[in-house]
């Protein structure tokens, strides 16, 4: 597979000892989907996909507007741009699944159905946020479904995963383990511990690599030596397959062959998922390290307009609907923003809270 | 009313960015006085303003970007320094602060300058001009602080006797060597009532512990008892004595080598100064009372505006006469030592405030809670050895100053007026003074001007 | 036994303690497993777990390439996701390796998910020196550890409590460490019946006197106490105190034992500079500054890498003869 930096193609690629397995896999049959999930139709399915996707690019763009006034601080990375991977893995996974995320990870909270609400008041600090304010834009954490957190040490999410995946195999359950991580986690040690351990032990997790091409503002040729990143990882004796991280449903596609495989007992799957982040690193920064033709070039392959196009091409979207969808996920953010903003703080006097389980008051934690 | 305008601070700046403001309208400023942050386009500058005065209205805000020049805060300009509510008469200092050169001697008494006092405690004070490295070593060696030192030679430059007064002085000030005592000695000292400064310590480097003290509280257990301190103070007056100790010997030693001292004695009759008190004691509450000291302390300051010989410096081989009359007075102290807080201009003071600072300065020695400026630049420093039952009491002079007055106890004494003998208050005045700077005939003036002085206490 | 430490009763070792006490948490909970490198077919490197894996098998007694951080990291996620895992370092030189999930993730994800995620995990590693392993397998860094709030610090330094100790620290929802000297191992003593499981949030007094408080923990106990006897021939009455949690640490007890000696020796094999020594030494001057008699006094490592040689180590650890030395300049 090359590197070019430019769009690939929309199809799979795949890459790897079971490329062969994966191609027969994919002229097999139909996809089986979980019993909560029906089928409504590749129109309503669309529909849904374009809806998850809007409300993440639009929940991202409010808190553009919302740093610059200066009601969300610390480190906010955009995920603007790759809200196909997102939301395309997550219709493969169940309720019962776990997600262990990275610190670019709001898309992968909301589509996971953490109400946007929660989410917000996260970013404002407030005690009804997901973390209870304590973890900030970086650390979304929701146990009830199973979302493991925003790990803000790259890679550092990789072996918790390992070892979510092992609790649910020693306990015989059918769940997977599924690890988003950037093409940066790659260059870390605690990557390779980890394919390695996953591979070794048979264990249930699906790895989704989200290829943006950046480490921060290093370009993959320079952190990589090889940059196919689905070969590298085939090399530790998983499944890994390349795919087109700017269409959802190529997306959906990979990750729900790729899932059930994993719980059918198949071991870890790698996914490499090449995508594009059309906003800078962090919130702000000079964006100095990419070409502007470059940005603009990915940008006409963004995901929520591909997939609106496809969908007018198959009369599946009227202007009215897809009106209705902007407008249904505009009140959901407006109201998210309202109540964050009226949220109450945490209590100065609740500092300590939480170091360990039983520090309830500031009094009981030295 | 006097604009403060951005400054050019480099060749290339055309323009700077107020970033904040560092007074408020109404504020005192100096001229010196940094008033604002400025960025430029390659730092952050605090600038100063150029205007002594009070600060005006602001004219830019804070984050605005004008051209070099433009008016941005007005000053209200003053003739005297705003923390300067009284001047009294002497040289103004340069708007920066720092003391002029005296004016040449003239056929008027001379009146070196003297930066003002009190000084407020967060105004910038004047800086020690001219300090060698010397002084700074010795004073930063003995606790002094050299900022809050009024300098007694030529152009107010701080001298080493200013600094070793200071430092005799500063045993109630500064930081003096500790009795070494562990915690816990400390502790029981306290509740045993055991003076740690009298403990032999048999700890590392001697330090007393608490077997000491407990041995010692056994030793003394039928000794009477001392009074008692609620809490361990942080700083016991017996531990300061060492140090002070010290202070006191180099000064006096130096006093005893280069003064050539000459010592006069009168006896004054109190008769009228103490029915003069003892009536206006009877029409005043409690607290407004007068000591005999107050009217002693009065007459002499008064007596040294009349004989400004006496009043004032003997540096570099000639003498300058204080810009006021400030009164140093000794007071010793109940663990030993004494310090002589100074009452500024106490020929200008009114009994009753005379009385209030002496009542002040006295209760704070003794506490060791004097400020650096309180202990510096007397320009006569009276001893009053009354209360401790002297009659006669001939002191030394404490350098670089020109003489010493002594008081000594008021007593009964048969006394003859007018060809009749009767039984009188009187006490004995002295005066010991450097016959470098004076010969006895201004001292027999001096101590003749305390007696006349005495005898009108309804012109205190 | 090795080091200088006072020789105890025969009986069973600190090894064979540590290993009951393994065995008994495998057989008593299911969630309850053992990874680590070499834990399985080797046995354990100081040979801890001798024979588990023929009783428990491979799922639970597991064998793990090297990979400090992806094996510390993936205990952790099996806590969260339920287990009850006893992770293996061989060495604390080398949980280094595994530094970032040990502070990025396991002291910090209950907190940072607002009290969701508790990290019932148990990680134990050999410290210390005292056996010629040179500067890679020998320091003393639990102190370090001892730093991070959301982890609890444990040094059994008896063999009681090698026995008694690792119960607790299940059951305790937040992750703990357990620190075993490498110079324990082989020491051997009675083990009374089960009795009550050991209270994890106090110090101990090892030996009760009132002349002088002798502050330490692990591998230094017996140094400590062997100084006691000494002191006890000059007329010294030194107190012993076996610190046991050094986080959170028992102040109180601390506290106690200096207001009733007014004397105090903290003995810390770690490097003196910003150690645990000085942490207990800056507590003792906050909360018992009017007792002291004397300064405080700390016994250290010299502040060197441990050397190889014998004599070399010998004289960069703490001995028993410094501990005396330092009381008789406490007391003398």
């Amino acid at each position: 597979m090359s590197t070019a930096r430019a769009p690939g193609t929309r199809s799979a690629a795949t890459t790897g000892t079971s490329a062969k397995k994966a191609a027969t896999r994919k002229r097999g049959a139909k996809t089986r989907r979980p019993a909560d999930r029906p089928d409504t139709g590749r129109g309503a399915r669309r529909t849904g996909l374009l809806t998850a996707m809007l409300r993440i690019r639009r929940f991202e763009e409010r808190c553009v507007e919302l740093y610059s006034a200066a009601k969300i601080r610390g480190f906010v990375h955009l995920y603007i741009g790759e809200e196909a991977v997102a939301v395309g893995v997550n219709e493969a996974l169940g309720p019962e699944d776990a997600v262990v995320s990275t610190y670019r990870e709001h898309g992968h909270a909301l589509a996971r159905g953490i109400p946007a609400e929660a989410v917000m008041a996260e970013m404002h600090g407030r005690t009804t946020g997901c973390s209870g304010g304590r973890g900030g834009s970086m650390h979304l954490f929701d146990a009830s479904r199973r979302f493991y957190g925003g790990n803000a040490i790259v890679a550092g999410g990789l072996p918790l995963a390992a070892g979510l995946a092992l609790a649910d195999r020693m306990r015989g359950q059918e769940h997977v383990t599924c690890c988003f991580f950037g093409d940066g986690a790659f260059a870390e040690g605690e990557f390779h511990e980890t394919a390695n351990l996953a591979a070794l032990w048979n264990l249930p997790l699906l790895l989704v690599c989200e290829n943006n091409l950046y480490a921060m503002g290093t370009g993959i040729e320079r952190h990589e030596a090889q940059t196919d990143l689905a070969m590298r990882a085939a090399s530790y004796g998983m499944v890994a397959w390349a795919v087109d991280g700017m269409d959802v449903e190529a997306v959906e596609d990979a990750a729900r062959r790729a899932t059930e495989a994993v719980r059918a007992g198949a071991g870890p799957h790698f996914l490499e998922l090449r995508t594009y982040r059309f906003r800078a690193h962090s919130m702000y920064d000079p964006d100095r390290y990419r070409d502007r033709t470059e940005v603009e070039q990915w940008k006409g392959r963004d995901p929520i307009g591909r997939l609106t196009e496809r969908m007018r091409e198959n009369g599946e979207l009227e202007d009215a609907e897809l009106a209705r969808i902007e407008r249904q996920v505009t009140d959901e953010i407006d109201r998210a923003v309202d109540a964050a903003a009226e949220a109450p703080e945490e209590p100065v006097e609740n500092l300590l809270r939480h170091v360990t389980s039983a520090s309830i008051s500031s009094a009981e934690v030295r | 009313m006097a604009e403060f305008t951005m400054p050019s601070l480099g060749a290339d700046m055309d323009e700077g960015t107020l970033q904040e403001w560092l007074v408020r309208p109404g504020e005192p400023v100096r001229k010196g006085d940094p008033v604002a942050v400025v960025e430029t386009a390659k730092s952050t500058i605090e600038v100063e303003c150029f205007e002594t005065g009070t600060m005006g209205e602001l004219l830019v805000e804070p984050g605005t970007t004008v051209p070099v020049g433009t008016p941005l805060a007005l000053i209200e300009p003053t003739g005297e320094r705003p923390e300067e509510p009284e001047k009294p008469r002497g040289t103004e200092g340069d708007e920066t602060g720092r003391p002029l050169r005296p004016p040449p001697p003239t056929s008027a008494p001379p009146e070196p300058q003297r930066v003002p006092v009190p000084v407020p405690p967060d105004a910038p004070v004047h800086g020690p001009t001219g300090t060698g490295p010397l002084l700074r070593h010795l004073a930063e060696r003995s606790g002094v602080d050299l900022e809050n030192l009024r300098g007694s030679g030529p152009g107010g430059r701080v001298t080493r006797s200013d600094v070793e007064e200071a430092t005799a002085a500063a045993g109630a000030v500064a930081q003096p060597s500790r009795v070494r005592s562990t915690p816990l000695a400390r502790r029981l000292a306290a509740e045993l009532d055991v003076d740690p400064a009298t403990v032999t310590g048999t700890g590392r480097d001697g330090a007393v512990r608490a077997a000491d003290v407990r041995k010692a509280a056994r030793g003394t257990a039928t000794a009477a008892p001392r009074p008692r301190r609620s809490a361990p103070p942080v700083r016991p007056a017996e531990e300061r004595g060492a140090s002070m100790r010290q202070a006191i010997a180099g000064l006096m030693t130096r006093a005893n080598r280069d003064i050539p001292h000459y010592y006069l004695s009168t006896t004054i009759d109190m008769a009228a100064a103490m029915s003069w008190l003892h009536e206006h004691n009877r029409r005043s509450a409690v607290a407004e009372r007068l000591l005999p000291a107050a009217l002693l302390l009065k007459a002499a300051a008064r007596a040294a505006r009349e004989v400004p010989e006496l009043n004032g410096f003997w540096t570099d081989d000639h003498f300058t006469a204080g810009d006021g009359v400030h009164l140093g007075v000794a007071v010793s102290l109940r663990g030993g030592g004494l310090v002589a807080p100074v009452l500024h201009d106490a020929d200008t003071l009114a009994l009753p405030q005379l009385m209030t600072a002496l009542k002040d300065v006295v209760s704070r020695a003794r506490t060791g809670r004097l400020r650096g400026s309180e202990v510096s630049g007397s320009t006569l420093t009276v001893t009053n050895l009354g209360d401790q039952g002297v009659e006669t009491v001939f002191g030394l002079i404490h350098p670089p100053q020109v003489a010493l007055v002594g008081f000594g106890r008021i007593s009964d004494r048969p006394w003859a007026v007018d060809g009749l003998l009767g039984v009188r208050p009187v006490v004995t005045a002295t005066l010991s003074a450097d016959h470098r700077a004076t010969d006895g005939a201004v001292g027999a003036r001096y101590l003749t001007a305390v007696e006349r002085l005495l005898q009108k206490p309804e012109e205190s | 036994m090795a080091g200088d430490g006072r020789p105890e009763e025969r009986g069973t070792t600190y090894r064979q303690a540590m290993r009951e006490a393994l065995r008994e948490a495998l057989r008593s909970d299911d969630r309850v497993f053992l990874m680590g490198e070499d834990v399985g077919r080797y046995g354990g490197c100081f040979g801890v777990s001798l024979g588990l894996l023929e009783e428990f098998g491979p799922a639970r007694v597991r064998d793990t390439p090297l990979s400090e951080s992806g094996f510390v990291g993936a205990g952790i996620g099996a806590a969260l996701a339920g287990m009850r895992p006893v992770v293996e370092v061989m060495t604390v030189n080398f949980s280094l390796l595994a530094l970032d999930q040990i502070l990025n993730n396991a002291a910090t994800l209950l907190h940072m998910s607002g009290g969701q995620l508790p990290v019932p995990l148990v990680i134990r590693m050999t410290t210390g020196a005292g056996r010629q392993l040179g500067a890679q397998h020998s320091h003393s860094l639990e102190g370090w550890y001892a730093h991070i709030p959301g982890l609890r610090v444990l040094a059994p330094a008896t063999v009681e409590d090698a026995r008694h100790m690792l119960a607790p620290a299940l059951a305790d929802p937040d992750p703990v460490l357990i620190f075993e000297h490498v110079t324990l191992y082989n020491a051997s003593g009675e083990i009374a019946p089960s009795t009550a499981p050991v209270d994890l949030d106090h110090a101990v007094t090892r030996r009760p006197g009132t002349d002088i408080s002798l502050i330490t923990y692990g591998g230094s106990l017996p140094k400590a106490l062997a100084a006691a006897d000494e002191l006890a021939t000059e007329g010294i009455d030194a107190e012993v105190i076996d610190l046991r949690t050094l986080r959170p640490l028992d102040d109180a007890a601390v506290t106690a034992s200096v207001a009733r000696t007014h004397r105090a020796v903290v003995i810390d094999e770690a490097w003196r500079t910003g150690s645990l020594a000085a942490e207990i030494s800056a507590r003792i001057a906050e909360e018992a500054f009017y007792e002291l008699d004397a300064p405080v006094e700390r016994v250290c490592s010299a502040e060197v890498p441990i050397p190889y040689a014998r004599r070399l180590e010998e004289a960069a650890l703490p001995q028993t003869a410094d501990i005396v030395a330092a009381a008789h300049r406490t007391v003398g």
